[in-house]
């Protein structure tokens, strides 16, 4: 029943070049290149997507510098997607 | 698009306004069939979703299936949607707000290309469900995520072949979510079902009778069966706690069965506690709510607002017949095509029955309530915890207090865990219903009758 897919297409997340299938999510790239951390909370604690479905906001990153839930938006060719973990704190405040 | 210019003036019909006979909202199951119903009768039809494509939560990700022997379902009625003329579709569009102006309502969306506005005098919402999540100690960590959530991340092209995954929750979502899983090649170590042997006995029964125009639930059943064969199934069981290793991720869950506890470590925990209706947009619509929170509907599927009808989930959780039967309704009657809702009231029944039957078998026994820790965060946006919450009498108290529910989510997460867990009432759906970019706000260029707020208020 598996599918299997070969990687075709090429994206940056935080600077580092991933390849993945072409059809797959932001949110799906962000696993497949290691990043199980999507933000910090208030406190500072790590947080991760939680619903898939585009009702949490946790899995929110940067798409070409606007703020998108990954999980709702597909990988294309080129998109550089940066954490909101890797931001500053007044950007983290300008991209809640 | 159909021509009702008569009645519009320039200040709203601009070029960027799109003017449908019928503006669908949600194309899961009740929103594909609405559309294909009301364009059958010669309607011009915007079918608009939040997601990327077409299938909603349930059918995620569908292909039109052109296969005439076994097609399956969604695949069917989405090849028959795209070879009906007269259904323009609109995906990745976010309903931000609804301005009601002279000559009619004015739904505005953010999409890809930026803002979209749509005038239509009728409107099918079908906007489906969402997952309700219950906190407990751990639900923070990175690997705990929804049940019909993992499900709906693994559709989207993450990876889980060889991954440990726990199921926990409520409902029969888990066991769908479960094979699916088992599908893509992760071994599941256990569904835990929070209700107990008896609820679910009688579930069962009452599904087996629940067959239908739309395919019947024993064959489901037994499909699940077979993938799920080896894979414990245990019901009374609820998670105690996540407990996290190394680099802040998930490392083992704590169940209870009664008083007896166990742990599993996991790769993932898939937790969902059942579906909640989402209503969001028929709030901005101005539609009246019931108090168990679905959308009030006709038996013709007419919320409390002249012209506008919701079909499927936030009328009330029951199911893909359910949906597709309410959207067939929802759009006849949208259309004038009485003629066509002769065969309605038999299957109406019978999946009425089925959606009472599962209500009953799966309500969420008290002692979940009682999950969460004086410090366990329930706000996840604005770090509320617990403790700050209890002292709290009603959900815009708690907001005023605690900011909870006042983050990037609105309360879509800690709303219905409120509910669970207080017993609150969720209100203040306030436009707009999604952080977007301040230029696509002013695009909409509103005339000043319309009543438009984008400050946050209790």
């Amino acid at each position: 029943m598996r599918e299997t897919r070969t990687p075709d297409i090429g994206i940056t997340v935080s600077g580092q070049p991933v390849r993945i299938p072409e059809g797959v999510t932001v949110l799906a790239a962000l696993y497949a290149a290691g990043r199980l951390i999507t933000r910090r909370s208030l406190s500072g604690e790590a947080r991760a997507p939680l619903c898939g479905m585009g009702s949490c906001y946790e899995c929110r990153v940067l798409v070409n510098g606007a703020v998108k839930r990954s999980c709702l938006t597909l990988a294309q060719p080129g998109m550089e997607v940066t954490l909101m973990t890797e931001l500053s704190g007044t950007q983290v405040e300008d991209a809640r | 698009m159909h021509a009702e210019a008569g009645l519009l003036t320039p200040d709203v019909l601009t070029p960027d306004v799109l003017t449908p006979d019928i503006l669908v909202i949600g194309a899961g199951p009740a929103g594909l069939t609405a559309a294909l119903t009301a364009a059958q009768g010669g309607r011009a039809v915007l079918l608009a979703d939040l997601n990327p494509g077409p299938g909603g939560q349930l059918w995620r990700g569908l292909k039109a299936d052109h296969t005439e022997a076994a097609p399956t379902p969604g695949g069917e009625l989405l090849a028959q949607v795209q070879a009906q003329p007269g259904i323009q579709t609109l995906y990745g569009a976010q309903l931000v707000l609804v301005e009601h102006t002279h000559q009619g309502r004015v739904a505005q969306f953010s999409t890809p290309q930026g803002a979209c506005r749509v005038l239509a005098h009728k409107v099918i919402l079908a906007t489906g469900s969402s997952e309700r999540f219950l906190p407990f100690p751990g639900w923070t960590l990175s690997g705990v995520v929804g049940a019909g959530g993992l499900q709906a991340m693994v559709k989207g092209g993450l990876d889980v072949s060889g991954a440990r995954v726990v199921v926990a929750g409520s409902g029969p979502l888990l066991l769908a979510v479960a094979a699916g899983l088992v599908d893509h090649g992760a071994r599941v170590l256990a569904v835990a079902e929070q209700a107990g042997l008896p609820a679910l006995a009688a579930f069962a029964v009452a599904a087996s009778r629940s067959g239908g125009r739309f395919g019947g639930k024993a064959g489901e059943a037994a499909t699940l069966a077979w993938k799920l064969r080896g894979v414990p199934y245990l019901p009374a069981t609820s998670p105690v706690r996540a407990e996290g290793g190394s680099g802040e991720r998930l490392d083992r869950v704590l169940l209870r069965t009664g008083k007896a506890q166990f742990s599993l470590r996991c790769d993932w925990l898939a937790a969902g506690f059942g579906l909640v209706p989402d209503t969001r947009a028929a709030a901005l619509f101005g539609c009246d709510l019931s108090q168990t929170g679905e959308v009030q509907v006709s038996a013709w599927q007419a919320t409390s607002v002249q012209g506008v009808y919701a079909a499927g989930e936030l009328t009330g959780v029951g199911g893909a017949d359910k949906a597709r039967l309410e959207g067939f309704v929802a759009a006849c009657a949208a259309t004038g095509q009485v003629g066509r809702l002769r065969e309605v009231p038999q299957q109406a029944a019978r999946s009425r029955h089925f959606q009472v039957a599962l209500g009953r078998s799966f309500a969420l026994r008290p002692h979940l309530a009682a999950l969460a820790g004086p410090d366990t965060i329930v706000c996840r946006c604005e770090d509320v915890p617990h403790a700050d919450l209890q002292g709290c009498s009603s959900w815009t108290e708690a907001k005023l207090h605690t900011r909870c529910g006042m983050g990037p989510c609105q309360g879509r997460v800690c709303g219905p865990a409120a509910e669970t867990l207080y017993g609150w009432t969720f209100t203040g759906v306030r436009p707009p219903l999604a952080p977007v970019p301040i230029a696509e706000l002013l695009t909409g260029s509103p005339s000043p009758a319309s009543p438009l707020s984008f400050q946050e208020s209790p």
